[in-house]
């Protein structure tokens, strides 16, 4: 009868086994179900209604609040696309700059040379900024008629009235604001490469552009996509850059999806239909960021 | 993710602070349940009154001296005041009435009273009214209409806000015009603008938001012999041949040379403060921030008649009461004696740049002293104030942003305007069975 005989120490691992990990996760899982999963859970349930929070009837609509995006002739069509279209032009240009130039920022602040916690700080230095800060400062300086900037270079550019200008301004604005922080992920991923990887491949005879494509951007590679889901993430919720700095305009040409649902659900207490915008723009971004990590992955097997 | 100066951001932290102290003295106000007599006085136990507004100008200023007057007058009445940016304003009440946080008092402007009124934000006020026996014959007509909805009153006026035409004096001196005659219709209006070219000046800087080119538009809608909406604001009307000729007059002075192109929010304002704007037609509440400008040369009068009649855009104040979940009788019959007070004190309040809702306050002679809100005050009989419907609001939003796109060249002004009612009637037809109405 060989009955194994249990050490003290494996029958005490036994005994708060199963449960402790669940135990350390609890105090997080309950945060995140009350201010995570059950909003997601009640706006999915708001979609479905025609939602005034104050009004006494809320009427079950179905999936009327969705059909009516793809509805040519209903109330949203025309402005949900057109801020659909403001939100892919602002990402589709903010986010190349957005991954590309901090990268830049970061190997040259990787290197030694003196000032460099000066200037590490001095790129950082915008994103402490407020956007309610940024906005007006930028809003005075690129005012086409009175702002500096055309009274720099003598030109009347209307910097925010018309396209394309207003997206040049959006994404000017954007990467000067917010390019500090990505190069702050970088340099911590720059630091996190062994010193020996290009000593050796030195010592092969590798040339600087041969070092940066076989030992940075693979070493990165994490940090890399970390970067480029976040990024992607934050341009395509811009908001407060286009509601403070454009208005919109001209038109509603620059309002982008958020703030369009921000103007529906707050400002008409159509809640129901920004609902159903706000899951339909999730549903969109949840598709890019799959087919993201998936060219990553594919990149990491060949 | 909205701006706050460091005024709402104290608003902010007041209001904060009266949702606390209101809820730390909640067992206190629950004294015996006294029945208001409208607003004529109040003898019950102390409470404490808690008022919203919007008043982020120098008008904040001169209402929170109002209200210290009345709290030291009235030893069992605390109002304590918290003011927000409106837009915010707008969109923060709804919420912290349903949570019980909200104020008791909520200043409102006249177009908003219908929208909030049928959300059940704030409660009727006939017997305010009837106490204090006032009636339509005290106030202007379309004002004292205003208040109501479906037949009972949600709003007790307390002011009329006008547009008027701001003018820089040493702009017109250097173009050769007399300062003290500035042009009051449309031919004086185009000579003054030519003459003011001819010294090299863009005369009238117009911009393409809301504020102020907006509320310019409005107007010359109005003027033109057009309306935004039909008379029961249930179809836009802001595309009709005088509305298009209008707005087209305007954008013809842009395409004249008169005004620059693609002018930026608060850019015609602050350029006509800089001597490169000669002519501004803005809120009367401006009154007082260019009375802290000594340096600037300015005058204001009445908007010239362009069109084929006289009409400005103009707004009202109203007091609203706030509907609770639970009533206190006490603070009801409380915000009715201050309400009465602050209408019976609206002289001092016309100071802070807007014209008395009262027609006796307006014949007062002292209120002819306030020259500039006085000649102001000319135009109310020509106001064209918004109509009263729920949801009107977000409506004339989409005249906002044709009227942009017309200003910016983005579309011809007729094509604009066609496109803004298209979509404003399918928002009347969607807020009809919204509200039911």
């Amino acid at each position: 009868m060989p009955t194994p005989v249990a050490s003290p120490g494996s029958s005490a691992r036994v005994m708060h086994g199963t449960s402790t990990p669940y135990l350390f996760l609890l105090p997080y899982l309950l945060i995140f179900g009350v201010f995570g999963l059950l909003p997601i859970g009640l706006g999915v349930w708001l979609s479905l209604h025609q939602w005034d929070f104050q009004l006494p009837n809320k009427p079950f609509t179905g999936l009327d609040n969705y059909t009516e995006l793809f509805t040519p002739d209903s109330l949203v069509y025309s402005d949900w696309w057109e801020s659909v279209r403001a939100t892919a032009i602002f990402t589709v240009l903010s986010v190349p700059l957005l991954v590309a130039l901090p990268l830049g920022i970061a190997m040259l602040l990787n290197r030694r040379f003196p000032g460099r916690t000066f200037f590490r700080a001095v790129y950082f230095a915008p994103y402490v900024l407020g956007v309610a800060v940024v906005g007006l400062l930028w809003r005075f300086l690129l005012d086409a008629n009175l702002g500096f900037v055309n009274h720099l270079f003598g030109t009347h550019t209307p910097w925010l009235t018309a396209t394309p200008w207003a997206w040049v301004s959006l994404v000017g604005v954007t990467v000067w604001w917010t390019c500090g922080f990505n190069a702050v992920i970088y340099l911590a991923g720059l630091q996190d490469i062994p010193a020996e990887l290009y000593e050796a491949s030195k010592m092969d005879g590798a040339s600087a552009w041969q070092r940066f494509w076989h030992v940075t951007l693979p070493g990165l590679r994490p940090v890399l996509l970390f970067v480029i889901t976040t990024t992607i993430l934050a341009s395509a919720n811009m908001f407060g850059q286009s509601y403070l700095i454009t208005q919109g305009a001209p038109g509603n040409e620059t309002r982008t999806v958020v703030s369009y649902v921000v103007a529906l659900g707050i400002g008409q207490n159509d809640a129901g239909r920004a609902a159903a915008m706000s899951v339909t723009l999730t549903l969109m971004l949840a598709v890019v960021s799959i087919a993201n990590f998936r060219i990553f992955r594919y990149q990491e097997d060949s | 993710m909205t701006t706050f100066n460091r005024r709402q951001l104290l608003g902010l932290g007041l209001g904060a602070a009266a949702a606390v102290s209101l809820a730390a003295c909640g067992d206190d106000d629950k004294g015996p349940a006294t029945t208001g007599n409208g607003g004529k006085d109040y003898t019950g136990p102390k409470v404490t009154i808690n008022l919203w507004n919007g008043f982020t100008g120098g008008d904040g200023d001169i209402f929170k001296k109002l209200v210290d007057q009345f709290n030291t007058e009235h030893a069992n009445i605390a109002i304590t005041v918290a003011t927000y940016k409106w837009e915010d304003y707008y969109a923060k009440l709804p919420g912290a009435v349903s949570s019980g946080n909200g104020p008791d008092i909520a200043v409102m402007h006249m177009d908003m009273i219908a929208t909030f009124a049928a959300r059940k934000v704030i409660q009727p006020v006939d017997d305010v009214a009837s106490a204090l026996g006032l009636s339509e014959s005290d106030f202007a007509a379309t004002v004292w209409k205003g208040g109501l909805y479906q037949s009972k009153r949600y709003g007790i006026p307390l002011d009329m806000h006008p547009v008027g035409m701001y003018y820089n004096k040493a702009l017109f001196q250097k173009a050769g015009l007399d300062p003290a005659k500035p042009p009051t219709n449309r031919s004086e209006f185009e000579a003054t603008l030519t003459a003011l070219k001819g010294a090299g000046i863009q005369g009238f800087w117009i911009s393409p938001f809301q504020f102020t080119g907006g509320m310019t538009g409005y107007s010359l809608v109005h003027q033109f012999g057009g309306a935004l909406y039909n008379a029961d604001a249930t179809k836009a009307t802001f595309n009709s041949d005088q509305a298009v000729e209008a707005v087209s007059w305007l954008t013809k002075l842009i395409a004249d040379g008169h005004s620059p192109a693609n002018v930026g929010q608060d850019a015609d304002y602050l350029a006509l403060k800089s001597n490169q704007n000669a002519i501004n037609i803005n809120g009367i509440w401006q009154v007082n921030d260019l009375k802290k400008s000594p340096d600037v040369q300015w005058g204001v009068a009445p908007v010239p008649q362009i069109g084929t009649r006289k009409a400005v855009w103009a707004n009202s104040h109203n007091f609203t009461i706030v509907q609770q979940k639970t009533t206190d009788a006490n603070k009801v019959a409380g915000a009715k004696v201050f309400i009465n007070w602050l209408s019976q004190h609206s002289l001092d309040w016309a100071a802070g740049g807007q014209v008395p809702a009262r027609n006796a306050v307006r014949d007062d002679p002292k209120f002819k002293e306030l020259t500039e809100v006085n000649t102001l005050a000319a135009e109310l009989p020509d106001a064209a104030f918004p109509p009263a419907a729920p949801g009107i609001g977000d409506v004339t939003n989409l005249f906002y942003t044709a009227f942009n796109e017309a200003v910016l060249g983005k579309k011809a002004p007729k094509q604009a305007l066609d496109d803004g009612v298209a979509k404003a009637d399918k928002l009347l037809e969607d807020n009809r069975k919204k509200y039911g109405s």
